[in-house]
């Protein structure tokens, strides 16, 4: 067995974020190699780095026996190697056969001219490895979510075989999005091509990386921290491996824990809506309550639906003890809720605004006069919180972009403070991405916002964040609560336990 | 081992509905139009009528064809009535008319159309290297087109097609239907042709689906899009070309509301501003429905100016009703 992929010494960094240190690893001929590590280890960027996507800041691929490096995706694909991505990448709008082989087409386009029945023909034969029961002529879009993961794995083999290199396959947690049965399927077809093909795969469930893997590689804080064989390690071991990072209380500033007021600030009873269904809970003043659970479990869904951005089915939400009938976001701000999304960049801050701006955006009559903006009272009003949360800017007028993350989910969250009515706060993973440092700082202005009595609906990113982080702990499972758990320093709630409502 | 098997049978007539191949809902509304126009006005259902209607639907059909591959695509052409009133121009004063010697015969007609193309392939340069929305640079092509016509036709009078055959082409018919109405036709069977069986057609959903994963899959897109604005202009053009046959004159009115005809069609046909969904035929049924909703209203003696009415309302309503299921409160995730 030799040798398919080396991987030497590659790091790589998102302006002040060591996503990789000098990470090395090996993928070997017909081998499954599994990748395990909390969010922002470094799994999903080593990935990408193998697969053109991101090209590392230094390091190298050895392949064949040379020394090579990833301009781009077709530099990848041109080695062998093909990615199935965690956000699919098929076209909804055109056929199955087509999706498989687009911009493979090889013999199927001549001079042009395109011969829909020799894509049919190659695609149908992808289709049968991955044991796929599916007319190639079928539009994408009419296939469930778990068949086009399926098809994903086939483009991803045809890719990586029409280089006519050895194939490397890498799968960026295929599983999550899977029910029980079609994850079993997936085993089942990747253990078929594992004969000729080498595949990578990253799952956040750690027994499934241990079914399927002949060798893991746990990662953290963007390095390779140990190489464990599946039969050697139990899931419990695995774990520690991965979290690993010494849990210290200053860490989460347990230190500025609060005790919440024993009144109720939010009642959601028998919530509905897409994704979830009849869930219910409340939440005291100043109580942060923590949702953990997988990617399909539909805590982000109820986050929106309880915002307004997405619309709720059926239920009801009291808002300290007053019927809150949610129409719209512009409605919940006004009622004291505020909302800071997962995808900081996209959904948290306009990059092309400068850092008063997005401070100032949802809520502008605090810097206006009748109206009117005033800009003397945003400079103040700017500065002060500048000031207030610690943020390292060289001024209001920056663009926001130049900060670093950490910075602008400062700003996010000033967005919301500036409103001296709120009282809901609801979080989705507010420190994705961010580094150690920024995380300490974001956790003491959660814990300094519950003292003062805002209650926070917090999405954790981390399973250690969500535990250490709340005063209660909910698991959310198929749409459904599964679980809660009491949460105090010194009294927390058991990983695993938690893990396994979430399962 | 374990199959996954899938309801995405083929075959059966629901999954061809869903395939959303055939724009089976633009059938519907056509059906309905006119059914209703039948009950009201018996002369409707003639094949005289049929001949009329489809005779007034070639020029639409000639350039809608174009303008749904760039569609399709995700841009837009705004710049046909520009391209045609050039066009139009262009062939009239090349062939036998009354203003020069030029004698050119139906070698005219191609000349429209590489004119028209011209002008495409600077819609379509100004938008993929110099990155100017389609939007912009159509409308600016649109101008040009429209200032090239008033240059060509001078201070002097309209020119008029003194060549025989070329008028014979606007007036015969051939198999009952106008010369127009054929030449639609062959039009229609290549963009046919265009669209499922070459790579430009085939890209053109991929683009028109995601412009990020037909770059990751290796596709110039810029090419492709640039070459569906040169056949949006060409097709145009032609379509200019067959007006001056119809009328036996070139005119910088020539395309007069043909936009307005040619968007509308393409979108009731079903084709999405946003790109990726619906085709060519989408795109024909959409023509006859706002032709057939004018001959309606002449055979039903409503006034002009109603007419307008009705058809704007028409689009609004389709276009309403379509965006109506994609429609999301608010953009999150992915």
């Amino acid at each position: 067995m030799g040798i398919r992929v080396k991987v030497e010494d590659v790091s790589m960094s998102f302006g002040v974020v060591h996503a990789l240190k000098g990470v090395s690893i090996e993928i070997n001929d017909g081998e499954v190699v599994g990748l395990v590590g909390e969010n922002g280890a470094g799994k999903s960027t080593l990935l990408k780095v193998l697969s053109g996507t991101n090209q590392p800041d230094s390091g190298h691929f050895i392949l064949n026996g040379k020394k090579e490096k990833f301009a781009s995706v077709a530099d990848a694909t041109r080695a062998g190697i093909s990615m199935v991505y965690q956000e699919q990448s098929l076209l909804p709008n055109i056929s199955v056969a087509e999706n498989i082989l687009l911009g493979i087409e090889g013999e199927a386009i001549k001079l042009g001219t395109y011969s829909p029945r020799k894509v049919r023909k190659v695609a149908a034969e992808y289709l049968r490895r991955v044991n796929l029961d599916v007319d190639p002529r079928t539009r994408t879009e009419d296939l469930s979510f778990g068949t086009r993961q399926m098809i994903e794995v086939a483009k991803a083999l045809a890719v990586a075989e029409f280089s006519g290199k050895p194939p490397v396959v890498l799968l960026d947690e295929p599983t999550s999005v899977l029910e029980r049965k079609e994850i079993k399927v997936l085993f089942d077809v990747v253990r078929s091509i594992k004969k000729e093909t080498s595949v990578v795969f990253i799952s956040h469930r750690l027994e499934e990386v241990l079914e399927i893997s002949d060798r893991v590689y746990v990662m953290r804080d963007g390095e390779v921290v140990s190489e464990v064989k599946p039969n050697q390690v139990s899931v419990d071991e695995l774990f520690a491996l991965m979290v690993g990072r010494d849990l210290t209380q200053s860490y989460f500033r347990e230190e500025l824990t609060n005790v919440p007021e024993s009144s109720n600030r939010l009642e959601v009873k028998n919530l509905s809506g897409d994704g979830f269904k009849d869930v219910s809970f409340e939440m005291k003043k100043g109580e942060i309550v923590s949702f953990l659970g997988l990617q399909d479990s539909g805590r982000e869904n109820l986050a929106r639906v309880i915002f307004g951005a997405l619309p709720g089915k059926s239920g009801k939400i009291l808002l300290d003890g007053e019927r809150y009938k949610v129409k719209n976001t512009t409605h919940a701000v006004k009622c004291g809720i505020g909302y800071i999304p997962s995808e900081r960049k996209t959904d948290g801050v306009v990059l092309a605004m400068s850092v008063a701006e997005n401070l100032t955006m949802s809520h502008p009559d605090e810097v206006t006069t009748l109206r009117l903006f005033n800009k003397g009272k945003m400079n103040r009003v700017v500065l002060s919180w500048i000031d207030r949360l610690g943020i390292k800017t060289p001024g209001g007028d920056t663009p926001i972009r130049s900060l670093s993350g950490g910075n602008q989910q400062k700003v996010v969250l000033a967005k919301w403070l500036m409103d001296e009515n709120l009282r809901l706060l609801i979080l989705d993973t507010p420190t994705r991405g961010l580094d150690v440092g920024a995380k300490t700082e974001i956790y003491a202005i959660l814990r300094d916002l519950a003292a003062k009595g805002i209650s926070i609906l917090f999405l954790a990113d981390a399973l250690e964040e969500g535990i250490f982080m709340s005063h209660r702990v909910f698991t959310m499972k198929d749409g459904k609560i599964s679980a809660e758990f009491p949460s105090a320093p010194g009294a927390r709630p058991e990983r695993t336990d938690v893990v396994e409502r979430m399962l | 081992m374990e199959k996954m098997t899938n309801s995405g049978k083929l075959g059966s007539f629901k999954a061809i509905i869903s395939r959303g191949n055939l724009p089976i809902p633009a059938l519907l509304s056509l059906l309905i139009v006119s059914a209703f126009t039948a009950t009201r006005s018996p002369e409707f259902l003639t094949f005289d009528n049929f001949v009329q209607i489809s005779d007034q639907a070639s020029v639409t059909i000639i350039l809608v064809c174009g303008l749904t591959f760039v569609i399709l695509m995700g841009s837009i052409d705004l710049s046909v009535q520009g391209v045609m009133a050039s066009a139009s121009m262009a062939t009239a004063l090349l062939v036998g008319n009354d203003r020069n010697q030029n004698n050119w015969g139906y070698w005219s007609i191609p000349a429209g159309m590489v004119v028209g193309a011209l002008i495409g392939l600077i819609a379509g340069l100004a938008v993929t290297r110099l990155r100017i929305p389609s939007f912009l640079v159509t409308m600016a092509t649109w101008n040009i087109g429209l200032g090239l016509a008033y240059v060509l036709f001078g201070n002097t009078s309209q020119p008029s097609v003194k060549d025989k055959g070329m008028l014979a082409l606007g007036l015969e018919t051939f198999l009952g239907f106008s010369k127009a109405t054929w030449i639609a036709l062959v039009v229609v069977l290549f963009c046919m042709w265009l669209q499922t069986r070459t790579k430009f057609g085939r890209y053109a959903y991929v683009i028109g689906g995601s412009e990020e994963i037909a770059k990751l899959s290796g596709i110039n897109v810029k090419s492709f899009r640039a070459l569906s604005l040169v056949l949006s202009g060409a097709l145009s053009g032609l379509a200019g070309s067959v007006i001056v046959a119809k009328s036996g004159i070139g005119a910088v009115q020539a395309g007069e509301g043909q936009l307005f005809l040619g968007i509308a069609a393409v979108v009731i046909g079903g084709t999405l501003l946003s790109g990726g969904r619906g085709g060519i035929l989408h795109s024909v049924v959409g023509v006859y429905i706002m032709i057939t909703i004018s001959v309606a209203m002449i055979l039903l003696d409503v006034s002009d100016f109603y007419q307008q009415i009705v058809q704007g309302s028409v689009v609004l309503l389709v276009v309403s009703s379509t965006a109506w299921r994609q429609r999301r409160p608010l953009r999150t995730v992915v």
